[in-house]
């Protein structure tokens, strides 16, 4: 007998089906440097870089034969990519699209084209606006100077075109005061013009620039074998979806610094499992489907 | 000579029920003045709607085939919630309303039968295979919206169940898509697999999914009709003709359903759906697309 290691422990998850593809599209340059940041992306982040047009589209082409049923768009901040518009609509022809976005730098005439190719495309093209609260006093510590102003900027631009952004935030308050934050945040996007905001809340994740301004995961933050015994593990994004990053194939949009995080240059490489190594894959695992919108859900 | 080719089959297909008795006996006496041969339910028999036990009696009085679906599920097992798959607070707020009503009204009888429900069926016509199920194949409350459930994702299903026809409910809204196989198969990539096949399905190397919509409530359209789907099978001569795939309006007494409703105590909002056509609840699950098409 040989002593056991933590290796050997660490469970590991097989993709089930490859529901989602993600696309690092503006790999983690953006233009906040936001404090809760779990890649600290920032104007200076060059450690994943943008993909381009015929990157995606050969990834595209490359998902049709897994059945990918949506696809999703991240970064950094995705319109900094100057491919992006052209991204989306040629996304649109293949199956349905999420942005993830701060809505700061958002123009007319992009959403123009955007909301053309939607109309022409049997699929939903999903806006994520993500704004950590419903004041800038809340916000604008963690995100910057004036980012508050700028993305409610942003979500009446989107309404403006028709479309019905997912604001997006990040619990920098405590999990009991949900239901007053979000009422308030209601009250708020109505009176900017939003007359049916749709929200959503994320936990927050002990990584990258986050780790610095609160603390990271502890080393007894980890998935064990014997949590996963009678555990639904479609709950755990690595059991549906992978990333496409400038460095190859990633196994969740929360992981790509985690040197682990990078599976192969194929969908094919990527198809192998993942050993859940580190303290966020907790997170995932205590709140489920974080990083899919709630049109996907269904447990 | 006698002709032994088969005749066409008429095969009318029921999504949820959601306790909603009235539009269910309209839609079978709909569905037998078209000389239905089958008729199938894909699940979903209680929720939102009054006196749960009426709808489980017009089903089996009239020999209509079941598929377990997730409401049916809970009930039968006496579980704390309906598994509807919402995420929403509010939306899991009134969805627990209606569960708890409808576990409370459902009799012992009626929940031995729900537990004894076949979670999907196979049935072969013609050589074409359809699979029913009541969210998919692969799980019972998944959600297949029309705006994110893409072709090659349908295409996968269609193969890794080994079926040509997919029919299922679960969303509440009614819809369609048909594709080649021969362009969206494992092995083949084309960019032509991604361009749905506008005519309707379904020989040889056609596929197709189809959600039958629902009766237990209107399609969030502003009218208060609900929605079947009446299939029919097509056959003359040697060469088979196209099925024909129809979704029915069915016109319910809306207002009946409305006191019946108030008389059991259930929530306004509901009764505003069933008198306007709009959903009030259960929105923030809807695609962008679908989100827009309704008031709230």
């Amino acid at each position: 007998m040989h002593p056991v290691t933590n290796a050997e422990r660490l469970p590991i998850v097989k993709l089930g089906s490859l529901d989602e593809l993600w696309f690092q599209v503006a790999g983690t340059r953006c233009n906040l440097t936001c404090t809760h940041c779990f890649i600290s992306c920032s104007p200076h982040n060059d450690s994943f870089g943008f993909l381009s047009f015929d990157e995606v589209e050969r990834r595209l082409l490359e998902s049709v034969e897994w059945g990918v049923k949506e696809f999703y768009f991240t970064g950094g901040e995705p319109f900094l990519n100057p491919d992006l518009v052209t991204i989306l609509e040629r996304t649109l022809d293949f199956g349905p699209a999420t942005v993830l976005t701060n809505g700061t730098v958002l123009k007319p005439e992009w959403l123009e084209r955007l909301r053309a190719a939607e109309q022409g495309s049997l699929y939903s093209l999903e806006f994520r606006v993500s704004i950590d609260g419903p004041t800038a006093e809340l916000n604008d510590p963690i995100r910057g100077s004036r980012t508050f102003e700028r993305a409610m900027q942003g979500v009446e631009l989107l309404v403006e075109f028709g479309f019905l952004p997912i604001i997006t935030m990040t619990r920098v308050w405590d999990e009991s005061e949900d239901g007053a934050v979000l009422g308030q945040f209601r009250g708020v996007l109505h009176q900017h013009g939003y007359d049916r905001p749709r929200l959503k809340v994320l936990p927050r994740l002990l990584l990258g620039a986050e780790a610095n301004r609160t603390c990271g995961y502890a080393a007894s933050d980890r998935v064990t074998s014997e949590m996963l015994v009678g555990f639904d593990t479609s709950q755990l994004i690595c059991q549906h979806s992978r990333v496409v990053t400038d460095r190859g194939i990633a196994v969740c949009p929360i992981l790509i610094d985690s040197p682990a995080a990078i599976l192969g240059d194929s969908l094919l490489d990527a198809q192998q499992g993942f050993a859940l190594s580190h303290g966020a894959c907790m997170t995932c695992y205590q709140y489920g489907a974080i990083c899919t919108n709630h049109s996907a859900a269904g447990v | 000579m006698k002709d032994e080719r088969p005749r066409p089959m008429r095969i009318a297909f029921f999504g949820g029920i959601y306790n909603n008795h009235i539009a269910l006996a309209a839609a079978i006496a709909d569905a037998r003045s078209r000389s239905v041969d089958a008729m199938w339910c894909l699940g979903d028999l209680g929720a939102f709607g009054p006196h749960p036990d009426r709808t489980c009696e017009v089903i089996r009085n009239n020999n209509i085939s079941v598929v377990q679906g997730n409401y049916d599920h809970s009930i039968g097992h006496g579980m704390n919630d309906c598994q509807c798959g919402y995420t929403d607070p509010r939306d899991n707020y009134f969805a627990q309303l209606s569960y708890d009503y409808t576990l409370a009204h459902t009799s012992d009888e009626h929940r031995a039968w729900m537990r004894s429900l076949p979670s999907q069926q196979r049935l072969e016509i013609d050589g074409v295979r359809l699979l029913l199920c009541h969210g998919s194949p692969r799980r019972t409350n998944e959600f297949l919206w029309q705006s994110t459930t893409s072709t090659q994702f349908l295409a996968k299903l269609c193969d890794d169940f080994e079926c040509d026809v997919i029919l299922g409910t679960h969303t509440g809204l009614h819809w369609q898509r048909t594709w080649d196989a021969r362009n969206c198969s494992a092995n083949r990539i084309s960019r032509r697999a991604l361009a749905p096949v506008r005519a309707i399905p379904t020989f040889s190397s056609n596929r197709a999914f189809i959600n039958v919509g629902v009766l237990g409530r209107p399609e969030n359209d502003g009218t208060t009709n609900v929605w079947y789907t009446f299939l029919r099978t097509g056959r003359a001569g040697r060469s088979p003709l196209p099925w024909e795939v129809e979704f029915v309006p069915v016109a319910c007494d809306h207002e009946r359903l409305a006191r019946e409703m108030r008389d059991e105590r259930l929530p306004d909002e509901f009764i505003e759906t069933i008198l306007t056509g709009w959903w009030t609840t259960c929105l923030e699950v809807l695609p962008a697309k679908e989100r827009r098409r309704g008031r709230w």
